[in-house]
């Protein structure tokens, strides 16, 4: 019986709740029933809230009996990145110096998810705020890869992911800095979205670098992926930096197909670097739309070279100010010092892993008198061609496709003691976050291991619906694949 | 400007002065959330997420704070510019954030003047948006973070905009670096921007002072912390031009440092040097957008905006008809907001100068809007026209206040009839009688002896009167009948 409910989309447990098929409580216990034996091996979740997952499904089904209307995703099982603020429940962003700090007050995709409906289990494992690629930097103990537990789910999002891929939730939210959502779907076969940026509200995400950080959906399939998309975007007026007019629908348009649409496979990312696996996935996915009807052509993007240099100098800048304030004065760890500023020293230096010091170093260096012009100026200069990069693209393309990843996924230790090969992982996803578009892995079938390998989609601001209509056609050959 | 108004310093050195004003706007709400902006509440209660900068948590501007801005920029002839917040980092307890929201090389009012009454112009280099920090006590040692047993931190005050107001160096002694602050002050009250209670911290001045012969060089100058009052202002200023060209005179050079004005030693001391300076690391704030008022919204705000201190001053100075004696009760009227009323008493027929007299002595702790005007300006004119002693006419004047009614009835009502100069001759007349040696002591008497009789013999004609002899008539009569 759980096995069939585990297995479950989320539209379709949504479906079943609402139509009185299935009881909210009813598809909670099926989860929780193997979610235990599920994440012994894989470590997917830092904290599992059985009870509140529980009462919140009785709450769902009380309200529908009551006559309310049932969300969108009534009953839905969901899986919370631990650093969205959850009111209650101790978000730590998998660090020493969060460990048990309890936020007074939900981030705002919790409050939309649970408005509609859906039902935490919980918070999953992450690299120590959000900074790495294989969810190994976690001050918690690493997440396994549910399709082969001796690699890395990727990162930062990777308990988000492997929760999914390994049936324990139909959905999970992630945030993603340089790929933090689509390198992990990519390295655990699920779909991983990146919305444009400001199109989630960031209220309640523990920020790493705030101009980069969007929070998006990780779905097993694209109609989940864009559901949950639908439920958490919109205006907020406590992000500044929120869109005021939100994004287009997605849901309504998954079928709508991709004949006529101008689609560019980026050049430069299909040749050096790029394990030849994953580029013949990418070729053959190309050559999927081409039938469907979309015109295909090679680009070059000259300037994403520089977009990994860039980003090393803006994201760490970014944290070395947003992660000031983890100082032993108010909340989290302190270490007792004899004065103050001692006090400081000490927690952060015990509260801190050696990815986050690194990164909090290189920023503050870059960010210093002096120095500022030479990195962090010509950082955002590198930007902003980069973005006039993507314009002259997408004056004669609707999206851009692309590996997601270098690499399918590696083993646990292989490269967590080489920072530069670790940072390249992001290298195909970087772009996206420097300019603020959206976009997002679909699982495109597997290397020579058998392990996943992901396409990623690129569209430019606000061009989730089209992005998505391309992930649909390349899913449903994924999966006619298979079947055949 | 002549060196009449510069300050008479040792050794031909003259002072350069510029000032660095911080006020805290009157908004309802703080610059970047919702928690109250309200002085003297119980500590740690005027706060949210945001306020303590808690994980997760997000500024968002107040608009309030902006208009605010933006009528002291037209106020002070200011360019309104779009204009970008920064952060300004450095690590300190009662920074929640461990960084300051601030507006650095953007600012959104520059280049405009501030006109002191003397009429001398003092250039606006700058008036910039940032929020305020919480408040420590530090418990043990001497006060002071170092040393300290422990310190508490309150962050009600975090959060609260603050406008900082830059001065151009064109102030040239104490005076007008008092007038400077006190107009700022009042211009600040007038245009509803702040409170300007320096008592309360909400105006808050810092002094960069530098000494220099006319025609060399600037010299280095030294930023003067900690002036709690325009008293503390000029003296501090005084002092440290003073400090200043003795160290030159005796050859020292002077270091470019921040110093804290001492209010009991009336000393200035070094807090720190340059060279111990934060670098503060600024970058943009990428958690909020620019602003870029419109000109509709600045033509609507300047339409609303009141009529200034310097204006208000001149066309009470207009009605009342004199040069410059009564300059100071005209400043202190329009100061307080009591310039309307005595306009609308002194252009009901008041004596002006009575008038004047009338609303800053007696009617100093009374709302101006309260008064009524006729009845107000006809006590006056029968003040004046000697129909009420001034003895009986204040009488008439608290009944007025705390019951309302027509002077002519409040006075009838109450017996008061002014002694016609007739019966009150014959009064005296009946006193001397009545105290011979009093009155020899008193006609051969010098100055002291005479005044202290004076009150001797207005006191018995008092009593002899009930209380209706004028008392300035008695002594007149006195000094008559001696003279004679």
């Amino acid at each position: 019986m759980s096995d069939d409910v585990v297995a479950l989309s989320a539209r379709s447990i949504a479906e079943a709740v609402a139509s009185g098929e299935l009881g909210a409580v009813e598809v909670a216990e099926a989860h929780l029933e193997t979610l235990d034996s599920g994440d012994a091996g894989i470590h997917a979740f830092l904290e599992v809230t059985a009870e509140r997952a529980l009462a919140e499904a009785g709450e769902v089904d009380a309200a529908i009996a009551a006559g309310a209307s049932p969300g969108r995703l009534a009953g839905v099982p969901i899986g919370l990145k631990d650093n969205l603020c959850t009111r209650g429940v101790p978000t730590t962003c998998a660090s020493r110096i969060l460990e048990g700090w309890i936020p007074p007050y939900d981030a705002t995709v919790v409050t939309r998810v649970r408005e509609a409906g859906a039902v935490s289990f919980g918070k999953t494992n992450m690299d120590e705020f959000a900074m790495g690629s294989s969810t190994e930097h976690s001050a918690f103990g690493p997440t396994r890869n549910p399709r082969d537990t001796a690699r890395v789910p990727g990162g930062s999002s990777g308990g988000s992911a492997a929760a999914v891929a390994a049936d324990l939730v139909p959905l999970s939210l992630g945030s993603d800095t340089g790929g933090s959502i689509r390198q992990p779907a990519a390295l655990c076969g699920v779909v991983g979205v990146k919305p444009t940026y400001g199109a989630v509200s960031r209220y309640g995400l523990i920020a790493f670098a705030s101009s980069l950080d969007q929070i998006g959906p990780f779905a097993r399939d694209v109609g989940d992926a864009a559901l949950l998309l639908e439920v958490i975007a919109g205006h907020d007026p406590l992000d500044a930096t929120s869109i005021p007019d939100g994004i287009p629908d997605v849901v309504d348009h998954l079928d709508d197909g991709v004949d006529g649409l101008r689609v560019g496979l980026v050049a430069g990312l299909m040749g050096d670097g790029i394990a030849p696996d994953i580029a013949a996935r990418v070729r053959e996915a190309v050559a999927v739309l081409e039938r469907a009807g979309a015109t295909v052509e090679e680009v070059v993007m000259p300037t994403f070279a520089s977009a990994l240099s860039a980003y090393y100098l803006i994201a760490p800048a970014e944290a070395s100010s947003n992660l000031a304030r983890f100082d032993g004065v108010r909340y989290g760890l302190r270490v007792d010092a004899p004065t103050t500023a001692e006090m400081m020293v000490a927690t952060r230096t015990a509260g801190f892993g050696p990815e986050v010091k690194r990164r909090i170093m290189l920023g503050t260096y870059a960010l210093s008198a002096g120095y500022y012009d030479a990195y962090y100026g010509t950082a955002q200069k590198v930007r902003t061609v980069i973005c006039n990069d993507f314009a002259a693209a997408y004056e004669h393309l609707d999206v851009l496709v692309s590996p997601t990843t270098p690499t399918t996924a590696f083993a646990i230790g292989e490269e967590i003691d080489d920072p530069m090969t670790m940072y390249l992982n992001d290298i195909c996803t970087i772009p996206s976050n420097l300019a603020g578009h959206p976009a997002m892995s679909v699982p495109f079938g597997v290397d020579g291991g058998g392990l996943p390998v992901g396409v990623q989609i690129m569209a430019p601001a606000l061009g989730e619906r089209t992005m998505f209509r391309v992930a649909a056609v390349l899913e449903a050959a994924a999966q006619s694949e298979v079947a055949a | 400007m002549t060196d009449d108004s510069q300050a008479a310093l040792d050794g031909g050195y003259v002072m350069v002065i510029g000032l660095e004003v911080h006020a805290e706007l009157a908004t309802r709400t703080k610059m970047f959330s919702g928690a109250p902006n309200a002085y003297g509440a119980e500590p740690n209660t005027n706060i949210d997420p945001t306020t303590l900068g808690l994980p997760g948590s997000l500024p968002v501007l107040n608009k309030r704070a902006v208009e605010l801005a933006i009528r002291l920029g037209i106020a002070l002839d200011c360019t309104i510019q779009p204009s970008v917040f920064a952060r300004k980092n450095y690590f300190y307890p009662d920074m929640p954030k461990d960084f300051q929201i601030s507006q650095y090389d953007r600012p959104i009012d520059v280049d405009g003047h501030l006109q002191l009454p003397s009429g001398k112009r003092i250039g606006i280099e700058r008036a910039h948006l940032e929020e305020d920090t919480g408040k420590s006590t530090h418990v043990g040692g001497a006060g002071r973070i170092s040393g300290a047993d422990y310190s508490l931190v309150d962050y009600n005050r975090a959060g609260v905009p603050l406008l900082e107001i830059v001065s151009r160096p064109d102030i040239a002694s104490a005076e007008e670096a008092r007038a400077y602050a006190a107009e700022l002050r009042a211009i600040l009250v007038a245009t509803g921007v702040s409170d300007g209670k320096m008592e309360e911290g909400s105006m808050r001045v810092d002094a960069n002072v530098s000494v220099h012969r006319p025609g060399e060089p600037l010299g280095i100058r030294c930023e003067i912390k900690n002036l709690n009052s325009l008293r503390s202002l000029g003296h501090a200023v005084d002092y440290e031009a003073r400090r200043q060209v003795a160290a030159l005179l005796a050859g020292e050079t002077i270091r470019q440092e921040t110093r804290l004005w001492n209010e009991q030693t009336q000393t200035t001391a070094t807090m720190r040097a340059k060279e111990d300076a934060d670098d503060y690391r600024y970058f943009t704030e990428p958690d909020l957008v620019p602003i870029a008022p419109g000109a509709d919204w600045i033509a609507q705000i300047r339409a609303s905006m009141p009529v200034l201190p310097a204006e208000r001053r001149a066309r009470l100075a207009d009605a009342v008809g004199v040069a410059g004696g009564a300059a100071e009760s005209i400043a202190l009227l329009v100061e307080r907001g009591a310039d309307d009323l005595a306009l609308a008493v002194i252009a009901a027929g008041a004596p002006a100068d009575r008038a004047l007299v009338y609303i800053e002595q007696y009617l100093a702790d009374v709302d101006p809007s309260a008064v009524v005007v006729s009845d107000l300006a006809a006590l006056v004119s029968m003040e004046a026209g000697g129909e009420l002693t001034t003895t009986q006419a204040r009488k008439v004047l608290s009944i007025m206040v705390d019951q309302g009614g027509a002077p002519a009835e409040i006075a009838a009502a109450n017996g008061f009839e002014s002694v016609s100069s007739d019966s009150l001759a014959g009064t005296i007349e009946a006193v001397i009688a009545a105290n011979p040696d009093e009155w020899t002591r008193y006609r051969e008497g010098d100055d002291a002896v005479r005044g202290k009789l004076t009150g001797f013999f207005v006191g018995q004609v008092m009593r002899a009167t009930k209380g209706n002899a004028d008392g300035a008539a008695v002594t007149r009569m006195l000094v008559a009948r001696v003279e004679s």
